[in-house]
């Protein structure tokens, strides 16, 4: 095998026999210039659609804190923050189901039933350090359930949407449809405790984020998950094990849903069949409105936090600005339908010229020498 | 030196109730372009998907270097230096250049227990692996989807040629391009049998097998009708041979 490497290796640095030099070095100069300016204009627009969220969520911020004298200080920003930790923990499994053209939408029955499990297993004075691995690892165990049916085969839609239907049932039935109060202060802490200034939720939001992003960008999973996404048949021809992505990426998004789960009853301090209804609503739009495609392919971490911040800060606005509530639901709504037409429609066309007209360049560049080859 | 590269003796392989391949037989010997044509549906690609590890064959078996090998994936087939060109190209349009290139391989680097990619190191070995080749694309790290054609079919054909292959196998290089572009796939072909590198050339294209071949071979309804050296052919026997699925001299004697 050292050998194959020390090959691999020359092969690589030294140029092969007869390589020629890359394409007349003349021709350069002069496209070099034109290339240069163009760009300026593509990538400004370039920024625009693909940036946008960024720069919206910017300003709003901005005109709210004119609008407010509330708005913009530490303990709203906590209360935002708190109220988007549940969704952004979900939302980090999210952008990997999604990125590999994927969906799920059982994840807010998955926080319905661990918390009522929760407040069984509490209530039955098993300790928290058994109830919590053992509610994420039912989590996980879902999840891989509905990894293992889009891995053979079935729309994942639709295998979501019937766990979204069983899941919230198994709830139902465990708990007999009542909420069940949590007593344990330690389980408690998860959702209204503070650390270091910080709250809890918060702290576990940014951990999970951290790692999902280091994940996704860093390791050979992430390029992996997205390749699945990007093109499926491609990846497997390279010989990416494409069942065990599948199953991973959903196994880890239940267990993630479970976490969510756990920190959504702590801070009410209480285990409902009712808890995270929409939730995945939520989840999902965060992600999308991140710019994570749902085709697959295309995902960040950063805006898919960015995304739920973004929900959560327009809420917590408009509550501030004393807007009836229901308005609060169409606003959001709208929202979502000028991202989204940002992020796919416009960004496509701009893509689209941008390539198109960069392409017409890169032609000239790779062929200069037009006709010298030409067969016929 | 005499033992062939490759190979693939009685391959046989079934979809369903369709034959694909019947006991096909084929050699590869060192340094060798060897041309696989055939109508539509003869089998060629099956054949080749075989020897890349994509299908698993129903009968027969592959030698190469004279050693039996099954392959179970193409991992398996790629650690022994084989690698194929798709038609398609196979690559990821949402990834970067050096992504493509490294997919399924990518170089990590360990610190406290975790992999991380090393892609400064990546990008550096497609750079100069693309200049080696004599092939010029944008940056290594524009997504495929902005490159054209041509551009795509230099990403794919780095991609095959970055690992010490032994084999490579082209799937229709030709198709789809332009005339300064093929005589560029024809040359590349040439410079890698130069570099040592065994090629199979799957093609429509009787010019692009007589231009760069040594041998060709013939395949029909998942049949060998039989193999020639180029040299000592010409392009209406080799017609015939995929028309009609027969030797053409055994014809002329009627």
């Amino acid at each position: 095998m050292n050998d194959r490497e020390e090959i691999r290796k020359s092969r690589l640095e030294s140029p092969l026999p007869e390589a020629e030099k890359p394409i007349d070095a003349g021709h350069q100069p002069s496209r070099f210039l034109l290339s240069s300016i163009l760009p300026n204009r593509r990538r400004l627009a370039l920024f625009a659609v693909r940036y946008g969220l960024f720069v919206a969520l910017g300003l709003w911020i901005v005109i709210m804190s004119f609008a407010s004298e509330h708005f913009l200080t530490l303990l709203n920003f906590f209360n935002v923050a708190r109220q988007a930790a549940p969704v952004i923990v979900i939302a980090v499994g999210m952008t990997f189901v999604i990125s590999t053209a994927g969906i799920d939408l059982s994840v807010g029955s998955v926080v319905a039933l661990t918390s009522v499990l929760a407040a069984g297993f509490l209530k039955a004075e098993l300790s928290i350090f058994v109830t919590i691995p053992l509610v994420l690892m039912i989590g996980a165990v879902c999840g891989a359930v509905n990894g293992f049916f889009v891995h053979i085969g079935l729309p994942a839609f639709v295998v979501t949407l019937a766990s979204l239907t069983y899941l919230r049932g198994i709830a139902f039935v465990y708990s007999n449809g009542y909420a069940s109060p949590i007593k344990s202060e330690a389980f408690n802490w998860l959702g209204r405790g503070w650390f270091g200034g910080i709250p809890v939720p918060v702290i576990i939001a940014a951990i999970v984020s951290f790692i999902g992003w280091m994940i996704l960008t860093q390791t050979r999973f992430g390029v992996h998950t997205l390749s699945i996404g990007g093109r499926e048949e491609a990846a497997r021809a390279m010989g990416i094990n494409v069942r065990r992505i599948k199953i991973l990426v959903y196994s880890a998004t239940g267990l993630l849903a479970a976490l969510s789960g756990v920190v959504l009853s702590a801070r009410l301090s209480n285990g409902s069949p009712n808890a995270g209804i929409m939730l995945e609503l939520d989840v999902i739009a965060s992600t999308v409105l991140g710019g994570t495609s749902l085709f697959g392919g295309v995902a960040t971490i950063s805006g898919t936090i960015v995304g739920a911040l973004f929900i959560n800060v327009i809420r917590n606005s408009l509550n501030l600005m004393g807007i009836n509530p229901f308005w609060v639901q169409v606003v959001t709504g709208a929202i979502l339908l000028v991202a989204i037409l940002v992020n796919t429609v416009a960004n496509r066309w701009v893509e689209e010229w941008a390539r198109t007209s960069e392409q017409a360049d890169q032609e000239v560049e790779l062929y200069p020498n037009n006709g010298t080859g030409g067969g016929q | 030196m005499n033992t062939p590269l490759v190979t693939m003796k009685g391959i046989s392989k079934r979809f369903g109730a369709v034959i694909a391949l019947s006991k096909v037989d084929l050699t590869l010997n060192h340094g060798e372009v060897l041309g696989l044509v055939g109508d539509n549906a003869a089998g060629k690609s099956t054949l080749m998907k075989i020897l890349s590890g994509a299908y698993q064959s129903d009968g027969g078996e592959i030698l190469i270097e004279g050693q039996l090998q099954r392959f179970s994936g193409p991992m398996e087939a790629r650690s022994f230096g084989i690698e194929m060109v798709y038609q398609d190209f196979a690559l990821v349009p949402e990834l970067s250049v050096t992504q493509n290139i490294f997919l399924g391989r990518e170089i990590v680097r360990g610190r406290f227990g975790v992999k991380r990619l090393d892609k400064r190191e990546m990008d550096r070995q497609s750079n100069s692996h693309l200049n080696s080749l004599g092939l010029r694309i944008p940056p290594v790290s524009s997504a495929v989807r902005e490159l054209s054609g041509g551009q795509q079919q230099a990403v794919a054909i780095a991609r095959a040629t970055g690992f010490a292959a032994n084999v490579i196998i082209m799937d229709e290089p030709t198709a789809n391009l332009g005339a300064p572009a093929i005589e560029k796939v024809r040359k590349t072909i040439l410079r890698l049998k130069n570099s040592g590198i065994s090629i199979i050339v799957i093609s429509h294209r009787l010019e692009d097998i007589f231009a760069v071949g040594d041998r060709v071979m013939v395949l029909k309804r998942g049949k060998l009708v039989g193999t020639r050296l180029v040299c000592d052919t010409e392009q209406s026997e080799i017609l015939h041979m995929i028309v009609a699925g027969e030797i053409p001299r055994k014809a002329k004697v009627r």
